[in-house]
């Protein structure tokens, strides 16, 4: 491989180029701390950096094929590894042993960056040196170890010179020098060889730069987009023509130098993508599978933290991807396909964010398989299971403890699952979606923050302090007018929710969260709805009002309040005021939105089936006639709907509204359990969805009280066929009911019903 | 903060005289406190403040220190005491992880004291303030308490 690269001589490539950079400040670096660690030779925290940094060395030279370079390397590494263990001690010898090797080091890579090969050097003296050192046989070496101390002094090399080329290596006799300046010598020896240009060129052309520096030039431009943004306020009706141009401009050039300011910390994301292709090869040649990679966008740049956080991720996924995605061969050819996969990582810039996918043309996944495998290990009930659409079920492989691989492979299910891969990239700022046709392929959507200092955000006000909400967790913005509120709007008390577009959206009150005090001067009595995502799930945030979007410079907050988790951050807002940003996962926590998640909730079912008692789930309250009540679990309510008496129709005996393009039964609950319906003048039908049995049955009941989530103790009392007993919920009595048995009752009867035009 | 430092030099009697400190002095109710200079990297007056819902009450808001948020703690609040009856200054402190305000009634002078006129907290004072006050100076008709930094500024939730 040396070899090879040598024909692009005078435009080495790119890794080449940046490795070479990175080692010759290491080994600057190296020198400096070599010496003072020969003042304090116990000095721990120098001696791991030192080994890091030949440890590093060695990884990438190997990786690019300079073997010399990388036996050097070897041994040097297991001298200090013994050092770093206080196998050894450092004494002077050893010092200037791995000095010299530095010293080759260095020869080594001036000699990569004029040839682009490691030369024919081999260094056996210094290896051997080395090794003797790390036996702890040097002279003047003091070996802590006893075993170490009782290994014979003359103890032979084990190395063998590495040479690539064996003609060559007949050529080229190593040169015997047994004395202690050796580098030089060979340094001397080789100079006539081959000359080597005396500067190295490459270490010029760029400036490294600390990220302290970048760090604080960064919070400088957020103050200079906050000052902006004040004066552009103040501005904003000035008949100054003068004062508007300068405004403009100050406007203009405070954009650049964040755009500016922002790229000194930005890199390729190439320079992550470069190491897939032998991950790809490796992967797929240990598995026989035949996979190609297909790399687009190479040069969309990332924030550098950003970067080091989505490495592994990323390597998860394209794991997983060549693993559990592109089939076998023999299958693909069975299926027409290719017999090669293609594996294509893809990103993009999108306003803000950028988009990373991760593609793969094979399998795709089944839902069905997964549900029963979430189904098996308990993760969903069956009834869950029977509702989820295919988006969600696809979404289960994101939740813990799940691995869908029929055998653990060494490639992936080695207990680093894909929720690991969420949380890491969640913690960044960042989401994870996954699309999968059977039979085609699954594509991983990834989609992360350019930066995390300079976010967009909306900027909302409740109880007259301003909150900002990261966009990136902003689905959309809901605003009822005070007519139309009263009929979205159920169950106010307790846990209210919002009929969104057929669906359930939870709600939370932005002021009861934080307990604020509401002036309750809402807006002409509507009600803003800012509708967020937390964790795969939506909830309706009531705010009293929406503000604006706004660049905001997120600042971190004392510990004093960093525990309050509804809170990620604060920032400064145009007036020079400061606002909190929330934390919306935070917020849907306290909010309860999110406490009942799919795994905590499978958890209680499956413990609760057989006795139901004393496990928190939230119920539906539901009121039938006069004065019964009862309750139905909320997990087996699709929705709730409003009917007019008059859509009602028969389809034979048993009546039947027109819903979502099809025909759904209706059953009386009130009827089905024996209970006086009362008069039923309401020119309404209160109806809850049920699915059963892949139909969707309408429940009419009185009226709908309100959720609640309480730890219900049920008395069997009262239980029959559908009532699994009754509780004391808010106070009074309340059979808490079983649809599924009602409803497939009905489903069983209505076979061969259609709409007929 | 350096009290314990300054006691240790203190015992050696020839450099008593030379081992002065100067204290930043402020009142809160009827208490007499002092900080030591160094301590102390700014007052400034009251600021507009946002308060932080769900975070301790000793927590009296977040302030905009130029670009930095600082968290202003209600030292009164601290001391048992009533709220404040005026716009409160901020005495914003260096602590190890960035600045934090303590909110005060009102600045004193920059005093240098002697520390052969410190004692330790005497028994008498009341439980709260012992724990708060890591020692006392006598000046002429009054005491000057020493607030002890660490327990200002680091306290738990229950407290």
């Amino acid at each position: 491989m040396a070899q090879d690269l040598g024909e692009s001589q005078g435009q080495l490539p790119e890794e080449v180029n940046e490795f070479l950079v990175e080692s010759h400040e290491n080994l600057d670096r190296l020198d400096r701390d070599l010496v003072a660690l020969e003042a304090d030779p116990m000095d721990k925290e120098r001696l791991s950096s030192i080994f890091r940094t030949i440890h590093t060395i060695k990884g990438t030279c190997g990786f690019l094929g300079f073997q010399k370079l990388e036996s050097v390397t070897h041994v040097g590494e297991n001298l200090l590894s013994k050092l770093r263990d206080g196998e050894l001690i450092l004494n002077p010898a050893i010092t200037d042993a791995l000095l010299a090797m530095v010293d080759a080091v260095r020869e080594m890579l001036a000699r990569i960056e004029s040839t682009a090969s490691d030369g024919e050097v081999t260094y056996p003296e210094l290896i051997a040196r080395l090794t003797e050192a790390a036996a702890g046989s040097l002279s003047g070496t003091v070996a802590v170890a006893p075993v170490l101390a009782a290994a014979p002094a003359d103890e032979p090399t084990k190395v063998e010179p590495v040479v690539d080329n064996p003609s060559q290596s007949e050529a080229l006799a190593p040169p015997v020098v047994a004395t202690s300046d050796l580098a030089s010598k060979v340094a001397a020896a080789d100079a006539a060889k081959e000359p080597i240009e005396a500067k190295s060129v490459i270490s010029d052309s760029s400036v490294r730069v600390d990220v302290g520096l970048l760090d604080r030039l960064m919070n400088l431009v957020g103050e200079l987009v906050l000052a902006r943004n004040q004066i552009l306020q103040h501005t904003a009706g000035e008949a100054n023509s003068a004062l508007v141009a300068t405004t403009q401009r100050l406007n203009l050039i405070t954009s650049e130098l964040q755009e500016g300011v922002m790229k000194t910390r930005m890199q390729p994301i190439g320079t992550i993508w470069s190491k897939f292709p032998r991950v790809v090869r490796d992967l797929s040649q240990s598995l026989s599978k035949h996979v190609r990679l297909e790399l687009e966008g190479k040069e969309t740049e990332l924030d550098r933290t950003i970067i080091e956080a989505i490495k592994d991720p990323l390597t998860h996924l394209v794991r997983n991807s060549v693993d559990h995605g592109i089939e076998m061969p023999e299958i693909r050819s069975a299926n027409s396909k290719p017999d090669e996969g293609i594996l294509t990582l893809s990103a993009y810039h999108e306003g803000g964010y950028v988009n990373i996918e991760v593609i793969d043309d094979g399998a795709g996944i089944d839902p069905l398989k997964l549900k029963a495998k979430a189904i098996e290990k308990g993760l969903i009930t069956v009834e869950q299971a029977s509702k989820m659409s295919d988006r969600e079920v696809q979404h289960l492989i994101f939740m813990p403890g799940f691995s869908t691989a029929e055998k653990v492979t060494n490639v992936s299910g080695r207990g680093v699952g894909m929720d690991v891969v969420k949380t890491n990239i969640e913690r960044i700022g960042g989401s994870i979606e996954v699309n999968s046709e059977l039979g085609k392929g699954s594509t991983f959507k990834i989609r992360i923050p350019l930066t995390l200092a300079i976010i967009p955000a909306l900027i909302i006000k409740s109880a007259g302090e301003r909150f900002a909400i990261p966009q990136v967790s902003l689905v959309e913005l809901v605003r009822l007018e005070a007519e139309q509120a009263k009929v979205d709007i159920d169950a106010v008390d307790g846990a209210p929710v919002c009929r969104l577009r057929g669906h359930l959206l939870p709600l939370v009150k932005l002021s009861e969260v934080l307990k604020l005090e509401s002036e309750l001067v809402e807006d002409e009595g509507a009600t803003n709805i800012v509708v967020l995502q937390a964790d795969h799930r939506q909830f309706g945030l009531v705010v009293d009002h929406v503000v604006d979007t706004e660049e905001i410079v997120v600042k971190p907050l004392g510990k004093q309040i960093k525990s309050v988790n509804t809170f990620a951050g604060a920032t400064i807002m145009g007036d020079g005021r400061v606002a909190l940003i929330l934390d919306v996962m935070g917020v849907a926590k306290a909010g309860h939105v999110v406490s009942e998640s799919l795994d905590s909730r499978s958890g209680s079912v499956s413990e609760s089936r057989g006795d139901y008692v004393a496990d928190k789930e939230a119920l539906l309250l539901l009121g039938l006639g006069h004065s019964a009540r009862v309750a139905v679990p909320l997990a087996s309510v699709d929705r709730l709907e409003e009917f007019e008496t008059d859509s009602l129709e028969w389809a034979g005996s048993q009546p039947v509204v027109q819903y979502r393009n099809g025909i759904m039964p209706l059953l009386w609950l009130a009827s089905a359990l024996g209970v006086d319906a009362g008069d039923a003048s309401d020119s309404k039908l209160q109806v809850v969805v049920h699915s059963s049995l892949g139909r969707s049955v309408g429940i009419v009941v009185g009226s709908i009280l309100d959720i609640t989530e309480e730890q219900v103790t049920l008395d069997p009392y009262g239980s029959r066929d559908a009532i699994r007993g009754s509780a004391v919920i808010q106070g009074k009595v309340t059979d808490v009911v079983d649809l599924t048995p009602l409803v497939e009752a009905v489903v069983g009867e209505l076979v061969g019903v259609g709409v007929i035009e | 903060m350096n009290i314990g430092n300054a006691l240790a030099v203190g015992e050696n009697e020839h450099e008593v005289s030379l081992k002065v400190q100067q204290y930043c002095t402020f009142f809160l109710g009827d208490l007499y406190l002092g900080v030591a200079v160094e301590d102390v990297q700014e007052v400034i007056r009251q600021q507009e403040m946002t308060p932080v819902p769900l975070s301790s009450p000793l927590v009296k808001g977040i302030v905009n220190l130029r670009g930095q948020i600082v968290t202003a703690l209600d030292l009164r609040h601290r001391f048992g005491m009533s709220a404040y009856e005026k716009p409160p200054m901020n005495i914003v402190i260096r602590a190890d992880d960035g600045p934090v305000s303590l909110l005060v009634d009102e600045i004193g002078d920059v005093v240098e004291l002697d520390q052969s006129s410190y004692e330790a907290t005497p028994e008498t004072v009341d439980k709260l303030s012992a724990e708060l006050v890591t020692g006392v100076f006598k000046l002429q008709g009054k005491l000057l308490l020493v607030l002890g930094l660490d327990k200002a500024i680091q306290f738990s939730e229950a407290a």
